[in-house]
Order: structure tokens, then sequence, then C-alpha cells
């Protein structure tokens, strides 16, 4: 069933999100060591039926975000404090039985490596019907019959025979289909995709965001999107938070994004993609140094070590994620941002 | 599946014609005459030629190996140049002994080892996990003769103090008191077979001890192998999609974690199983079991080359036995074996 555009639209402004992260802070603890904090303070809200992206290189803390919002961080040596209000329910002072009930059922997750991320020796079937049988209260042959209308639903051809299969018979493609369906066999109200297309050949990639784009608007499902691949972004997101060194940096609705991004960072993210109308041989413009090199927040930005625009004004301590006063559309922790095009230097 | 269990008893046929050969030049190239070994020091030349010739150690190998593989297709193992008895009697003496003591031993060590090991993982980094470690690693190293020794001084005899801990019975497989009826000499399947309580009980007394320090290695084997299995299966992402699907720890733990984890230990299950039929000697000698062991030691001291290659045969057929059922389960657990 497809709900019209206008009614999501109408849903998303009528005001308490759906899930709403708070000040989120994870921190990695080692004995003996001082501990790593991946994520520092990130806030973002989900409407219900909206698709926020975070977006960011490796190690900037999204899929650690994602994580903790589902609790399957580790237990021991991680230490995570702040609010992820789920229908204002804070998901964090859940107990874990508690949280077994509502992940699967209201919150779902499609991960990155379909190769890995389904059991190789037991049937793919029972993999759907699993969760089914755990929240839906179904019986072994209503999960059989919805296992299969689910498979057929995700683009699974001849779904009767690929519930008896094991993994290893599936192609790459097949598999994260099949997980995709796992994920929203109980209809959730959120799915958090954590680059769902990272590990798929290019056409599939593409094939593969078509269905979740389709599936989720067609459920009104919420849906996070985690990826480094700022094309998924413009192919899908309502909304995106970019993400640096543990923080949201930059924040604006997908085509204000796009049109003028405003922090240094995601200048340079748009400025690396290769592009189809660049002169022939013309070079890329990649961004300096690696992720590693990182100023601690506390002393001032943490891309300034990267940054082309640095200087002495950068070295704030605790910048602040403010609405940006020439784009008002855009939350922004940058001191010199990018001006947006057309304006004068 | 039936296919893939022919297939591979056809394969054994090679395995054992390789093995007979292998076994038959080994046996020779023991050092000693197994005619004077017969004999004795004081022989005298004649007679050691004589013996010599009678068991046709004289004519060359390739002939002795023909002979004695033609006579093994007979079904003929031979008879003991020591005593005479055919070597086919000798092994069904000592074989329920062997094999009760070693399935016990086994029974033991999967019993224990699989929940041990399994728990240790769950705890990972605990205090149970750290002792559980920690005692695998003294199960690993301590000698089988020291512990068999140690666990009869204390169970069985009573030391000081502890005198009462010495409940078990020292020596022996059963009570000779008791009037047990015995038809497949496995005395605790006799007792139970024929529902004599106390022929049962009293076997079961007699076998822990030795069980116990029988298996205390392959127990230490298996919670290491499993230990380790299960902190690598919890680790893989297939587990942590179980957990976004907010599935039943129970669940998770059987289906998504146990399946997985068995495969590395049903492997080192089976290889324990081959090790434990031959290495119940010391056992057997320190607790006065009359198994294979005695027999095959002396076999081998007195160069008795019908019996040892007899036994050895034996022993590697069921070897060869135990891999077949390993790899059976293992297509069992794991559909990826099946198909390949």
């Amino acid at each position: 069933m497809t709900v019209p555009a206008v009614t999501l639209a109408a849903r998303r402004r009528e005001g308490t999100p759906l899930l709403s992260v708070r000040d989120l802070q994870v921190r990695f603890t080692r004995r003996g060591r001082a501990p790593v904090r991946a994520v520092d303070g990130v806030s973002f809200d989900v409407a219900p039926g909206q698709v926020v992206g975070l977006v960011g290189e490796s190690g900037c803390g999204k899929s650690v975000t994602s994580l903790a919002v589902m609790g399957l961080l580790a237990p021991r040596g991680v230490e995570v404090e702040g609010e992820v209000l789920f229908e204002g329910q804070d998901l964090l002072a859940l107990s874990s039985d508690e949280l077994r009930e509502l992940r699967g059922r209201d919150i779902a997750m499609v991960f990155q490596d379909p190769m890995t991320s389904l059991n190789p020796v037991v049937p793919v079937g029972t993999q759907v019907t699993e969760v089914l049988r755990r929240h839906a209260g179904m019986d072994r042959g209503q999960a059989r019959d919805e296992a299969e209308s689910l498979l057929e639903r995700v683009g699974i051809p001849d779904p009767a025979r690929r519930l008896k299969d094991y993994p290893h018979q599936l192609s790459g493609g097949m598999r994260q289909r099949a997980l995709i369906a796992i994920a929203l066999a109980c209809k959730p109200r959120l799915l958090i995709a954590d680059e769902p297309t990272t590990a798929l050949d290019v056409t599939i990639q593409a094939q593969v965001l078509e269905l979740l784009k389709q599936l989720v608007a067609e459920t009104g499902t919420a849906m996070i999107m985690i990826t480094h691949d700022l094309g998924v972004v413009a192919g899908i997101c309502d909304e995106v938070n970019v993400m640096y060194a543990g923080r949201v940096v930059e924040r604006a609705g997908r085509r204000e994004l796009f049109a003028s991004p405003r922090h240094q960072y995601t200048g340079g993210l748009l400025r690396s993609i290769p592009r189809l109308d660049a002169v022939r041989g013309g070079q890329l413009t990649p961004i300096p140094g690696s992720a590693s090199d990182v100023l601690p927040w506390e002393r001032g930005c943490a891309f300034a070590p990267r940054c082309s625009a640095q200087d002495a004004d950068c070295l704030v301590p605790d910048l602040e994620l403010t609405l940006d006063d020439v784009r008002p559309e855009h939350r922004l922790r940058c001191v010199h941002p990018v001006p947006p095009p057309g304006a004068a230097l | 599946m039936l296919q893939f269990v022919l297939r591979r008893l056809a394969l054994m046929v090679p395995v054992l014609i390789g093995l007979s050969l292998l076994l038959f030049a080994w046996v020779r190239a023991l050092p000693g005459d197994p005619a004077r070994a017969l004999l004795g020091q004081r022989a005298t030349a004649r007679s050691v030629e004589n013996v010599t010739r009678l068991y046709g150690f004289d004519r060359p190998l390739h002939e002795q190996y023909f002979s004695y593989v033609g006579a093994l297709l007979r079904g003929d193992f031979g008879s003991s140049t020591q005593t005479g008895q055919p070597v086919v009697d000798l092994f069904q003496n000592g074989f329920p002994a062997t094999a009760e003591l070693a399935v016990c031993a086994l029974a033991f060590a999967v019993a224990l080892g699989i929940p041990l090991g399994y728990f240790a993982a769950r705890r990972h980094g605990t205090a149970l996990d750290n002792l559980t470690v920690g005692a695998s690693l003294l199960g690993v190293v301590v000698p089988v003769f020291f512990l068999a020794y140690l666990l009869k001084l204390v169970f069985a005899i009573g030391v000081g103090p502890l005198d009462f801990l010495g409940v078990f019975p020292t020596s022996g497989r059963q009570n000779p008191r008791i009037d047990a009826t015995h038809i497949t000499d496995f005395y605790l399947l006799d007792g139970i077979l024929t529902q004599e309580w106390d022929a049962a009980w009293d076997a079961l007394l007699h076998l822990v001890l030795p069980a116990v320090a029988l298996g205390t290695i392959p127990l230490a084997i298996i919670v290491r192998i499993t230990r380790a299995a299960v902190l690598d299966v919890t680790g893989e992402d297939y587990v942590r999609t179980a957990e976004a699907k907010g599935l039943l720890r129970s669940t998770i733990s059987r289906r998504h974690v146990l399946r997985n984890a068995l495969l590395p230990v049903v492997t080192t299950v089976g290889l324990q199983a081959g090790l434990l039929l031959s290495g119940a000697v010391l056992t057997e000698t320190v607790f006065a079991i009359n198994g294979l062991g005695a027999t095959l030691f002396d076999a081998i001291t007195l160069l008795d080359y019908p019996v040892l290659q007899g036994f050895i045969l034996a022993i590697a057929l069921m070897y060869a036995l135990i891999n077949l059922t390993v790899d059976v389960l293992y297509g069992v657990i794991d559909p990826r074996v099946r198909v390949s």
C-alpha cells in the first residue's frame, strides 16, 4: 500500500519524532589505556517515515551510533551515555530483555556484509521465519507462508525453493535481499541500514537501494541510512547528517546539502566524487591526510588539520552545532564555512 | 548422504592396504629377533633357526607380506608367536574392557567439556573463564599415569584424614563376588541389559576413576576447543544479525552459536576417540584392567608380530570408522560440506 507523499510529509511536520538521539556518547575503554571516544555527543531526530542519512568516512562513529541505538554494542568495555528516545522511551534505560522485545519488531537493522550476516548452517527460510515466530506470534505454517511472500516482495525468484536453500546457495545480492526481508518481516517503524550496499556489485547496489527506497515508502518505515557514499545519500535520504570524528558537523536536507555544502569537510567530500561531466583527464580533489589526523574537539575543530580554510580561529574549544546564519536550513559546526555558490568572496 | 558414506567406505580400502604395508614394514623394523625373543637368551642357534623357519621369517619380505595379506583376506589374523592363541581371540578378550573404558572416558570428556567450554566463552574474561582456562591447561599437561595413581590414592585407597574419600574400588572391572551374567562382556552394559542393577552399579564404580584419569586430557582439549570456537562464533556477523532480530538468548545460543561452534569440536572429539582406544595402556595398567593395553604392551616387548599387526590394524580400522562418522556428522551440521 502506498501512503501518499502529502500525508507522509504532514506526519513528519506533526511533531514528536519517532527516534530522538540526544547527546549520545560512546567510549571504548581498555584497561591501562585512555578511553577512545567513538561517538562524542551526537544528536539527531528521525520523524516517522523519514529517511535520515548518517554520512562520513570510516571511523567517524556512524556505525557505532547505530549499534548504540540498537543496543548491540558489547556489554563490556563500552560506556554509553546520553538518551536514545524511541517514541519517548529511552532505549538506553531498558533492560536487555526489554530491548530484545523491541529489536526485530519495532526497530530492525540491515548490515553491511550479506556474505557473513546470514548463518551458514541454517536454511534461509528458518532465518526468516524465526523472527516472525518470535515477534508476530505466528505458528510454523503461517510463518512459512509469510516468509515466502516476503521473499517474493524483495524480488527473490522462486521463493518457495529459496526458503529451503542455505545461504551459500544464494548470491550476494540475493542474500542482502533476504536480509532486508528479515528486517522488514515484522513491519518495524524504524529500519537502520548500515552500509547495506557497500559489499555489493555496483549494478546490484542500485537495485538494492531502489528496493529499500520502495519498501520503506510503501510501509511508511522510517530509515537511518548509514553510508560513506554520497551517491546513496543523493538517491534516498530526506535529511543528511555529516559526521566527523564522532560528532555531527553538518545537517541539512538532501537538496540543500548538495546545492550548497557549508562545512569544509562536506565540501571536500563533494569535490572528491568523480563526475561524469568533468573534464576528461581532470584530477579529482581529494581531502588531504586521513581520518586519523584529528584534533580533539575540546581543543578546536577536529577537521582543522586537514582543512584548507583553517586558521587560528578554528582552535575554538567544543565548537557548537549551530544554525547557519547564511543558509538557515543548515546546521553547522564550522568557523569558516564554504561560501554558498555565487557569493562574493 | 548414503552415496557419500559408500564412497568414503570404498576409499578406506586403499587406506587399509597402504596401512597394512606400512605396519608390516614397521613391525619388522623393530630392533631384535622375534625368534630369539620367543626362545629367550639361552636358546641355541639351531632352535632359533628352526623357529625362524617355522614362522617363515627367513623368507623374502615381499613373500611374507603377500602370504600375510592373503591370510588376512581369508579372515585369518594368525596366532600369537608367544602363546599360540589366535590373534582374534586375544583381541576379543581385551577389546570390551578397553572399549568400555574409552567410551566412558570420552563420555566424561564430552559431557563436561562442551558445557564448560561454552560457559567459559559466554562469560569471557570473568573469573569462571579464567579458572576454566587455567584448569584445562593443567589438565593437558598432567601425565596420565601420575593422575591415575593420584586418583587411586585419594579416591580408592584413601589417605590420612581424607580416607573417607576412598570410596571407589582400586582395581579390576567388577567385584568377582558379584554373580553377574555376561552377554557382551561390556560389564556396565551387561548389568543394564540383564537388569542386574548391583552388577551394573559395581561396574560403573569400577569405571569412574579410570575414565576420569583417561578422560582428563581429552576433557581439557575439548574445553579449550569449544571455548575458542564459541568465542569465534560469538563475534560472527550472523550472531549480531540474530541479536538484531531480538531473538531469545536460548535460540541464539542453540541455533546460531552452538551449531556453528560444534564443527571444530566434532573433529576434535573424533580424534580424541581414536587416541583413547590406543592410549588406554597406562590407565589399564594402574587400575589392573585386563584390556588391549597389556596384551599390546607384551606383544611389543616380545616382538609378537602377528599380535602387533592384528591389533594395530584393528585399532586403525576403528580410527578410520570414527573418522568417517565425524565426516558424516560434519555433513549433517554444515550444509556446505554436503554439496562438495
